[in-house]
Parts: C-alpha cells; structure tokens; sequence
C-alpha cells in the first residue's frame, strides 16, 4: 500500500504542473534538498543547512519557536473573535461577555486568546534572557538583538491595546493610567496621549483607535519585523550554538562552520 | 571621481550646476517637501477637530441638597462637592498622580486613591502616595436660579469658597 502510494506521490511530482510550483524538482540528493528550502519563499528565511547541535533542546529551549506559535495561535483566535466583536463604546463590552457566554466555543477562543498573549510576553522575555545570558547578542548578531527589542516593544504593544478592547472597568482604568504615563514624555507628552486616545478621555475614539491598532497596524509591523528575525538568523551564520572552548568562540562569530 | 570633475567644471565655470546635478537636487528637493506634507497631514488627520466629549461645565443642583459638612463625590462629572462651615467649593476628583478616580472615606476623614495609594484631606491636599499634585480645586459659582455651577476646565487656587 505505502509502495504504491509513494509511486503515486513520485509521478506526482514528475508532472508539469507541480514542476511549475515546485522548480528544484524531487529526489533526495543534498542539491535537491537544499534547492527545497531555498527556492520556496517560507522557508527561503531559514537557514539552508542546520547542524544538529543547533537545533537540540539544550541550544535554545526553543523559545523563539515557541513565540512565534504563540503569535500563530493569536492570529488565528484573533480573527476568529474579530467576527463577533464591535469595537463601539455601547457594544464591546457586550459583545466579550456574549463571547464568553453566548458563542459556541467562544469562551474558549477568548481564554485562548488571552492565555497566549499572557504566555507570548512571557516567551519573548524568557527567549531574550537566554540570548543574553548566553551571549548570542553578539557580533555578528547585534543587529538581530536591536529587531528582537523592536519585537519586544511590539509584543508589549500589541499587549497593552488588547488589554482595552473587553471595555470593562479593569480595562478602562488600565489604559487611563498607561495613557497618563504616555503624557508624562517631556514637552510632547499630552499631544501624544491625545493623539493615541483621539481625545482627552479614553472614549470611543480610543476604543477605535486601539482596536485599529491591536488588529491591523501592530501585527502586520510584527510579522515585517518577525520576517526580518528570522531572515537575519540565516545571514548571520544560523541559530547560535554555545561553544564549550573559548578560542572557537571567534569562529562562531565569524559564522564560519562549526565542528 | 565624477564629484572631481565636477568640482573642476565649477572651477572653471564659476558657480554653476551642471543639469544632472539640477535634477537630483530638484527631485531630493521635492522628495523633501513631499515628505514634511504628508507628516504634516497624519498629523492634522490623527487630531480630531470635534470631540463628542461632555461640556466642561456642570450644573450640580440645589446647595441644599448637599448636608452640613459633607463630602460628595459625583461619579459622572467627576467632581466632589464639599460643603463646609465656610462654604461649598468643588474638587477635581481625578487623581493627580495616573488619573484614577478617587473616593471619599469619611471613617478615616480622607479622599482615598484606589489605584496607587494615594491620601488627600477633603481640602485636596495631599497626606500620602505618589501624587505629584494636590487635588485641584475648581471654579464653582451660583446660576441665576440658585444652582451650584462647576467649570471643570478652570483650576483656581485653593480655599476660594462660595457662600450660599
């Protein structure tokens, strides 16, 4: 049965129309293999070849992955909540409690949603720790730590307008006091809490705001960012493997292969 | 090399740009402008013109309503009324420190900041806690028809009282 159905899945890939999306071709040779991750625009980002010191468990604890499945699970519950929530003053907070109780599954979405955003801070802090305390943030990699930093600012973002859209009374008093925090930036601060809040209150214009900003403008600056993350991982020699003696470190750090 | 030879060309010619130059200062130029527009309209375009937000001045009903020597604060307009043995006058009850809004606690004689902590006396000035600020005290004057009136955009100094 396997037999047969591989055979199929070998003519398959033999015909025009998968060889016009897939141009490297099959076979298993390490040209064919590597023409597979170069030549498709996903995984074109990651490294060609990865050696197994630096994807075991102990290297990374797999933090960023972890994060970025944070991230997919917020997108996915993310547009699933959009379809039920208004973001206006007389119907958000409705709407979250029509979610919790009312939508079939809804209640699970909402808390899958929150749970990840929860755990998806908390990665991000945990996976910057391990890079610092491993000293991966250097040379060549300085650059990816500053990406990483504006990703962090982004996740805290995306945390922090998230955190308004319920429209209840915690929400409500959180954002008027991160918005007074905002305006206490030297000279500029209260045009800045204006324009963020679009008013002097955190009104509908804010609840607008945030929701544009939580489900559009943050996110697709999140995955730009991400792309980058991980597009400079390959460009700066692949996942930093932490080496036991001193003077290969340089090596390392040139991106020159390790042993 | 080309930089060389231009600065040669204008040697020679005196102060004169050759047309390409012309047109990349032209287009950088333009480029520039465009640039300082487009700030400049997000930025009007981000500024609403009209806000649907409450008046600023509120009327807050008859003096008697209020007891001797009281405290009370007005969820809605966010403002206590105080009336004491000199008279009214009117408190910002948005807490000076993050904007939290603040209650009365008349068993230990305090205005009390639920967020961070903060104390002021029923006067608004400050006892504990982080607020930078004393709680402001408010423009408070009597309409035509005997009415307490509070501006909440115009901070006075403090112990200016209304006698009713």
């Amino acid at each position: 049965m396997s037999v047969r159905v591989s055979k199929y899945f070998d003519a398959l890939t033999e015909t025009r129309a998968w060889r016009s999306v897939f141009r490297g071709g099959s076979g298993s040779s390490t040209l064919h293999r590597s023409m597979a991750i170069q030549q498709n625009i996903f995984l074109h980002l990651l490294s060609t070849k990865v050696r197994k010191r630096m994807i075991s468990l102990n290297t990374t604890w797999y933090l960023g992955t972890l994060t970025l499945g944070t991230f997919g699970i917020l997108v996915i519950t993310g547009i699933l909540l959009m379809l039920y929530y208004h973001p206006s003053a007389p119907q958000a907070y409705a709407d979250t409690k029509d979610l919790q109780f009312v939508v079939s599954s809804g209640q699970f979405l909402r808390n899958l949603h929150r749970w990840s955003a929860h755990a998806m801070v908390f990665l991000v802090f945990a996976h910057m720790f391990r890079v610092f305390y491993r000293g991966a943030y250097r040379a060549p990699r300085e650059f990816n730590w500053v990406i990483g930093v504006v990703l962090l600012l982004l996740t805290l973002l995306l945390s922090y307008t998230g955190y308004l859209l319920p429209w209840d009374q915690l929400a409500y008093w959180a954002i008027t006091v991160g918005s007074n925090i905002a305006s206490a930036v030297p000279v500029v601060g209260d045009r800045v809490r204006f324009l963020m809040l679009g008013g002097h209150f955190v009104n509908a214009n804010a609840l607008l705001r945030f929701y544009v900003l939580h489900c559009m403008v943050l996110p697709i600056a999140a995955l730009f960012f991400v792309a980058i993350h991980f597009w400079r991982i390959r460009k700066d020699g692949g996942l930093y493997a932490h080496q036991k003696d001193a003077a290969s470190v340089s090596n390392c750090d040139s991106g020159r292969p390790q042993l | 090399m080309a930089e060389e030879k231009n600065d040669r060309i204008q040697a020679e010619a005196g102060p004169t740009l050759d047309r390409r130059e012309m047109f990349v200062r032209l287009g950088l130029g333009s480029l520039g402008v465009a640039a300082v527009g487009t700030t400049a309209f997000a930025y009007q375009f981000l500024s609403p013109n009209v806000l649907f937000e409450p008046s600023p001045v509120v009327n807050m009903g008859r003096p008697e309503s209020y007891g001797q020597d009281s405290v009370t604060l007005d969820v809605d307009t966010r403002i206590f009324v105080v009336r004491g043995a000199e008279g009214f006058f009117a408190l910002n009850a948005v807490c000076t420190h993050l904007g939290c809004l603040t209650a009365w606690k008349p068993e230990i004689d305090t205005i009390a900041c639920p967020c961070h902590g903060s104390k002021f006396t029923r006067e608004g000035v400050k006892k504990e806690g982080p607020a930078p600020k004393p709680l402001p005290w408010l423009r408070m004057w009597l309409s035509e028809d005997g009415e307490l009136m509070v501006d909440r955009s115009n901070e006075i100094r403090p112990l200016q009282f209304v006698r009713v």
